[in-house]
């Protein structure tokens, strides 16, 4: 255990923070601290969606908004930095080193909590991406504090704790969740589950650098190649702007081509529900929900889907939720935006041809 | 090659209730299976064993009733099971979980030989943080891969191991040096069937149960309710949406007229959408 996480010593009395006793050396942490995903060249939104929420803590707190940045090359980070600052941080920590090029464990987690225990930030948002969830669960330990997981609302208590709310048990509760004798308190939040905040062209920050103080010979891992999902043919429904979807009210595997018609007209991406994947009508990467994939994309039509709440987890944060069902009861209409009581099998074929010859006729007057 | 496969049971539906009165979680008589992406992680535990030999043991936390979840996983074909039960780890959270597991993890170390590979899956269903993956590794110092969508090579005598790992917006190939945790992304693959011998053989396996005291925690105060920084302060029921779906009308109306509606309806709810769909036409 080389980083073996120090365990503080625990309030009197045991049962761990259900009082809030913060111990003397915690006291001094101050700050919300965003961590800034950069990777091939790109801030991930979600990092520039928590600066947003960072913001409203930090105003509450009445502190600064921070952000860390981690990457490989000094002069390729400055769009980034610029990035961060017009979307709300106050200070940027920068550590830039050729090792810190491709996201790696190691030297991610190495390089956080250094910057951490220098500095000590009382808030530290990750977005719950896969690198995000891969670091903060790493940094969490190598901290011994607490970590909340895909929060949905974040809020300061009037004793400046961070109350965390987050999904459990596939969306059916909801729960809220302090770290109260522990700094800083971590956090992890979905893509697209904050709004993204106004960017505001020239603000600017103070630049704080930090050295890495790692050797590539003491990493083991090596990154061997990446592969875009662009460059494959990957699936990409979970970045999907559009998806469409069918379930078991298709009724048979040739009508689920009525679903990949019309995605193709829209250049969406299509899924499905969990019995099309069981019944081998449809590949598994295909499936939304629970136990499949997380879409957020800006238009969801689902099309005989009866909206079970394991689906339904899967595709809330959808920006408009439009469903087809011949059902008038069916449980899907108390989360779609947009219901239409029909049969999908005449529905989908008409939207396809409708959004085709829209398509066509703008196309030819622009 | 020893693996480790560490499976949590879990309620076998998310339709999970609060309490009216006490505000707890009511789990009493909701069935409980092993959770599903702890599934892909012992079928590629278990092919890996097939082909280069060793012994897979699945690992759990819980109540005594997870013996159930551990006797299937034996059904499915593991060597061994270890029950890690009491209640010192009730109350646990992912930090205070991390630690027992890492512990027991040492302790099969010690017993049956030290794991090449521990498995977890991506996440649970019930608490669904995939924080305790990363939290073993860190703990027991394993090069940690998660997401992992295929293992690739595993060179034994040079002691590495390559992997595909879903990152973001793509694939990241991996090469590390064992002992790794990997945490094994859903639809890898496909569970088998056990055998009827091997269910046969799970019915009379003992499970070893092991307490806090066995896999060597002196210090209580780290493991359980009192080893967790973070407190659930308040489980709640979402409030539903108040406002259903709006119906769009459709009586009396052709497909036809009703998908011209639902278009022109969405263009109007969603500023960019119509937008968007012009530059794809124009782009094909
Ligand atoms: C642990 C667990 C995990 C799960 N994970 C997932 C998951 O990730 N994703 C998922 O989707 N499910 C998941 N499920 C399954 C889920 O509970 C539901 O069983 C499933 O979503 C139902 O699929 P469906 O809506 O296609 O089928 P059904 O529930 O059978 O619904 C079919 C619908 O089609 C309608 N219909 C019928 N004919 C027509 C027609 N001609 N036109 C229009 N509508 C019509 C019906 O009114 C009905 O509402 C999970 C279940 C469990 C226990
Ligand atoms: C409503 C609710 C909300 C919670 N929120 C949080 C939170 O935000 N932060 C937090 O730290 N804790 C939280 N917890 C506690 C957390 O659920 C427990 O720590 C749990 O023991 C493990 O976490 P998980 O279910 O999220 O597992 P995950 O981290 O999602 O599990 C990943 C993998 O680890 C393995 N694994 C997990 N648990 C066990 C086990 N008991 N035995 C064997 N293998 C296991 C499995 O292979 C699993 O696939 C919450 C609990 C509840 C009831």
């Amino acid at each position: 255990m080389a980083n073996a996480p120090k365990q503080q010593a625990r309030p009197a009395g045991g049962r761990a923070g259900m009082k809030k006793e913060l111990p003397e050396h915690f006291k001094a942490y101050r700050h919300v601290w965003v961590f800034i995903e950069y990777e091939h060249g790109h801030v991930h939104p979600v990092s520039l969606e928590l600066l947003g929420e960072g913001r409203k803590l930090a105003e509450k707190l009445d502190v600064e908004v921070v952000g860390v940045l981690l990457g490989g090359d000094k002069s390729e980070l400055e769009a980034a930095a610029t990035e961060v600052y017009e979307h709300g941080a106050d200070v940027l920590y920068q550590v830039a080193d050729p090792m810190l090029a491709h996201y790696r464990n190691e030297t991610y987690t190495k390089c956080l909590t250094d910057l951490v225990n220098t500095y000590k930030p009382e808030i530290l948002l990750l977005g719950a991406t896969t690198l995000g969830r891969d670091l903060a669960g790493s940094v969490a330990t190598t901290l011994a504090t607490g970590l909340t997981a895909d929060c949905t609302e974040l809020a300061i208590d009037d004793d400046r704790s961070l109350a965390a709310t987050r999904p459990t048990f596939g969306g059916s509760l909801l729960c809220t969740i302090y770290t109260l004798n522990f700094r800083p308190q971590m956090a992890t939040v979905r893509p697209r589950v904050m709004a993204m905040p106004k960017r505001e062209p020239g603000r600017t920050g103070r630049l704080i650098e930090h050295p890495l103080n790692m050797a590539e010979e003491d990493v083991v891992t090596k990154v061997l190649r990446f592969v875009a999902d662009r460059d494959s043919n990957k699936v990409q429904l979970a970045f999907a702007d559009i998806v469409v979807a069918g379930g078991l009210g298709l009724r048979s595997a040739e009508n689920f081509q009525l679903v990949k018609d019309l995605a193709e007209v829209l250049g969406a991406e299509y899924g499905c529900s969990r019995p099309l994947v069981q019944k081998g009508w449809v590949p598994a990467e295909r499936q939304i929900g629970q136990t499949g994939k997380t879409i957020r994309p800006k238009l969801y039509i689902a099309a005989g889907i009866s909206g079970a709440i394991q689906h339904r987890v899967g595709v809330e944060g959808a920006d408009l939720i439009v469903a087809i069902n011949s059902d008038p009861n069916a449980p899907i209409f108390d989360f779609a935006h947009l219901g239409v009581v029909a049969d999908a099998l005449e529905v989908l074929p008409a939207l396809t041809r409708a959004f085709a010859k829209h398509l066509s006729v703008n196309r030819l007057a622009g | 090659m020893q693996i480790v496969v560490c499976i949590k049971q879990v309620p076998d539906s998310a339709q999970i209730r609060v309490h009216p009165v006490t505000n707890t979680i009511m789990r009493q008589g909701v069935p409980t299976i092993i959770n599903p992406y702890d599934l892909f992680a012992l079928e590629e535990a278990l092919r890996l064993r097939d082909k280069s030999g060793g012994e897979v043991t699945v690992l759990s936390m819980g109540p005594p009733m997870a013996e159930d979840s551990l006797r299937k996983a034996l059904t499915f074909g593991a060597d061994r099971a270890v029950l890690l039960t009491d209640r010192f780890f009730a109350g646990s959270d992912t930090l205070a979980t991390s630690f027992s597991l890492s512990q027991a993890i040492k302790k099969i170390g010690e017993v049956w030989g030290a794991p090449s590979i521990v498995f977890t899956g991506k996440q649970t269903i019930d608490g669904d943080t995939a924080q305790v993956g990363p939290g073993i590794a860190t703990r027991l110092n394993l090069n940690q891969l998660t997401y992992v969508a295929k293992i690739g090579p595993i060179d034994r005598e040079g002691g590495t191991i390559e992997v595909e790992r879903r990152a973001e917006g793509g694939v990241q190939v991996l090469q590390t040096k064992l002992p790794v945790l990997i945490t094994m992304l859903e639809g890898t693959n496909e569970m088998r069937r056990g055998s009827l011998s091997a269910a046969l053989s799970a019915a009379k396996a003992d499970v070893t149960v092991w307490n806090a005291a066995d896999i060597g925690i002196e210090d209580v105060t780290k493991c359980g309710l009192r080893g967790s920084p973070t407190v659930v302060k308040r489980v709640f029921a979402p409030t539903p949406r108040e406002e259903k779906a709006e119906q769009l009308p459709v009586g009396g109306k052709s497909p036809d007229e009703i998908a011209d509606t639902l278009m022109n309806e969405i263009f109007s709810r969603h500023q960019t959408i119509e937008d968007d769909l012009m530059n794809f036409a124009a782009g094909q």
